[in-house]
């Protein structure tokens, strides 16, 4: 969003922003809703820059008592060893429960079916929908916003999900005022986006105003990558360069954080998160088209994993 | 106060190029990002169009881009210098009734887009109803694709008169023309060269600046969510009334009621975890302590003593938008949502209907789909509310189907 490219004199103007507060009001209000209205939520935590931001609105719901939700992760097995240090630091410091739905754990036992070469990120649905049912979680509080992506654009706060965790575009309860119906069939259960309303450019505002710590991923470091599919990617063990491929060091930053084998850096040299404010509000291409390969596959691809359970 | 989120909904009927209305007021004002924009520019080339069809930008399901028509709801989000956006783009076909009340339930400014070949239809006197009755407190009327009627400032006048009248019939107190051409940008963000007899802001810019209507003399209205006790070693004995004010301002101090127990107590203290506040206006997501130990829990209405008081009722008449496929039928159980609160529910009657053709109300039996009409409700035990037209809050609720969950009414209390 070019228009809001704040000068550097404009910096106290950017903490302020009463929108943020609306915005952290209206997270807060749908964030205790659940706690009203259901018997056994569950909130989604990767480490990831949405669900730490949820986490803290979660812990503010909540002050002065305890998050009264446990924490669930879907690991694939190949996420960012800095991003795992840092959901367990913060697990430790909260004092929550956490529930990892392992990827890899669902592979050994042929639960889902590993293709050679490709992202796991689809491989989550069902280790999510198995904690899930597992766990009779049912409320899922999640970090997606719907400016992400044209079909979460058309997302509920409040999103049903039926006995196999699919998602029925033409069969949405209209939701009106602030007045959000949780009601469900056993079995069911309810995907819940407090962050709905929020922008990417929000996260970080809302961030650096708050003074959130996030994992370092986020900011400007040197790495060695390669030119994958028109992205940066990191070389990891999970992503050896591949034949004819070149591995050199450049400075970079990752604006989501996704697994490593789909998630690809941009070259930054942000090392605030005031730098990340400003970056962000100057960007001319949006999060997932930068970064995400798991979004590109068509025009429609958020949609197809969405229907089968996805986040 | 330019810098707060305005809430916009648009609406307007099948091939009024809603959509491209919207991606062209995303696109100039450059929240469309560059990746977007390609993307659209390919969909619009595999389609065989001349030029990039900006409705590609906002319309996001497969069937939508497949059938080139919006089926639901999308909140776009943009924000200028002056003010962050969220802006709910409403489909204006078969479940029109539906998407454009659920967009006008939160927004505070209503853009209604008429084409200026066919001008005011019923559809548009469908919308204005709509945003009149559910409160949106400003309204656009937007006169599109007058590149089509060379740009004719005559043409745009009848269009005026003609929504005037529409808008006197239902009370709508005042509304803002515009006339654009939403294909090539004319008056979206940049004033149109072409139509030099306009003498007013261009969309945007209304947008920017308009100021919708507060209202900080409302009574204060503060239904319980849920109550906070920590019960840890820091806060052995702290009980707190968590929940946001939903009208008016509560301020520290203030004798406050408890209801429908009716009991009174003080407000010791309005709790954030960042600090105590003084006062917690309309808004707010707040945790209040009371003074006395009193009984209060979830779906209780805290207000203040001597403010006009709610009703606490078992019996409601209300204004309801049937938004199920399935018609209403008097006689019929539903489980009823009012702020915090959910109750059993009988429709003994249904009154009239909205007759759409003369915007009036004649008698009527039962709701379907789409239809807006009174009807008369008996609750298993009381809720508190206020008349819809003095508090979007208290006087809105749901109708809810108890055996599958479905939302099947938007109900307004008379």
């Amino acid at each position: 969003m070019t228009a809001l490219l704040p000068s550097p004199s404009d910096r106290s103007d950017q903490l302020d922003r009463v929108w943020l507060t609306d915005l952290e009001d209206e997270a807060i209000h749908i964030i205790r809703e659940v706690y009203g209205q259901f018997e056994r939520p569950v909130l989604l935590f990767s480490g990831g820059k949405d669900s730490i931001v949820m986490a803290h609105l979660a812990m503010k719901a909540f002050w002065p008592a305890r998050l009264p939700f446990p924490l669930m992760h879907v690991d694939t097995g190949q996420n960012f060893a800095e991003v795992l240090e840092f959901r367990d630091r913060k697990v430790a410091e909260w004092d929550a429960k956490l529930i990892v739905a392992s990827v890899q754990s669902a592979i050994d036992s042929g639960r889902v079916t590993e293709t050679p070469g490709q992202a796991r990120n689809p491989l989550q649905t069902v280790p999510l929908l198995d904690g899930i049912n597992e766990n009779k979680f049912d409320a899922v509080l999640g970090g997606a916003r719907r400016d992400e992506e044209k079909a979460r654009a058309k997302e509920r706060v409040f999103s049903v999900r039926d006995d196999f965790g699919q998602w029925d575009p033409r069969n949405k309860r209209p939701e009106l005022w602030d007045l959000y119906n949780g009601r469900h069939r056993p079995g069911e259960h309810v995907r819940i986006f407090p962050l709905s309303n929020w922008t990417e450019l929000d996260i970080w505002a809302y961030i650096e105003r708050e003074g959130i710590e996030v994992p370092g991923i986020y900011f400007a470091h040197e790495r060695e990558v390669v030119d994958r599919d028109g992205m940066l990617l990191a070389i990891t063990e999970f992503t050896p360069p591949r034949a004819g491929e070149t591995p050199r060091t450049e400075t970079v930053r990752y604006r989501t954080v996704g697994d490593t084998t789909c998630t690809g850096a941009v070259a930054s040299t942000a090392a605030t998160v005031a730098d990340i404010v400003i970056e962000t509000a100057a960007s001319t291409i949006s999060e997932r088209g930068a970064t995400r390969a798991d979004d590109r596959a068509s025009e429609a691809a958020m949609e197809d994993r969405k229907r089968q359970g996805y986040f | 106060m330019p810098g707060e989120l305005l809430r916009v909904v648009t609406a307007g009927s099948v091939d009024d190029g809603k959509s491209t209305l919207v991606g062209r007021l995303l696109h100039d004002a450059k929240a469309v990002l560059a990746d977007q924009l390609v993307a659209a520019e390919v969909a619009s080339e595999r389609r065989g169009y001349v030029g990039t069809d900006l409705a590609l930008l906002v319309d996001g399901l497969r069937a939508e881009r497949e059938q080139g028509i919006t089926i639901d709801v999308a909140y776009r989000y943009f924000a200028t210098s002056r003010r962050s956006f969220i802006l709910a783009d409403t489909p204006g076909h078969v479940q029109y009734t539906r998407n454009t009340v659920t967009g006008a339930s939160t927004a505070d400014v209503a853009v209604i887009l008429v084409d200026a070949r066919t001008g005011v239809v019923e559809q548009t006197k469908r919308h204005l109803a709509v945003v009149s009755l559910l409160r949106v407190s400003e309204i656009v009327l937007a006169v599109n694709k007058m590149d089509l009627v060379d740009f004719s400032e005559r043409v745009f006048d009848d269009i005026v008169t003609d929504f005037a009248s529409a808008a006197k019939t239902l009370d709508v107190p005042h509304f803002t023309p515009i006339p654009v051409a939403a294909l090539n940008g004319d008056n979206v963000v940049e004033a149109s060269a072409a139509m030099p007899w306009y003498g007013g802001d261009p969309l945007l810019a209304f947008l920017e600046s308009v100021e919708p209507a507060k209202n900080p003399d409302l009574p204060a209205r503060f239904p319980v969510q849920m109550v906070i006790r920590p019960q840890t070693a820091d806060y052995p004995d702290y009980r707190g009334y968590a929940g946001r004010v939903e009208a008016g301002v509560l301020t520290r101090g203030d004798k406050v009621q408890v209801l429908p127990s009716g009991r009174f107590s003080v407000v010791a203290a309005i709790d954030t975890p960042s600090g105590e506040l003084s006062a917690a206006d309309a808004g707010r997501s707040v945790t209040i302590r009371l003074a006395d130990d009193v009984d209060v829990s979830r779906g209780d209405l805290i207000v203040v003593a001597g403010d006009p008081a709610p009703i606490v009722t078992r019996e409601l008449t209300a204004t309801l938008c049937w938004l199920a496929e399935q018609p209403l039928v008097a006689g019929a159980r539903y489980q009823l949502r009012h702020t915090t609160r959910d109750v059993l529910a009988v429709v003994d009657a249904v009154e009239s209907k909205l007759d759409i053709a003369t915007v009036t109300d004649r008698p009527a039996t039962s709701l379907s789909l789409n239809d807006i009409g009174s009807a008369r409700i008996r609750l298993a035990e009381p809720i508190i509310v206020d008349p819809y037209r003095l508090n979007r809050s208290t006087g809105a609720f749901l109708l809810v189907e108890t055996s599958s969950g479905a939302t099947v009414a938007a109900g307004l209390v008379r």
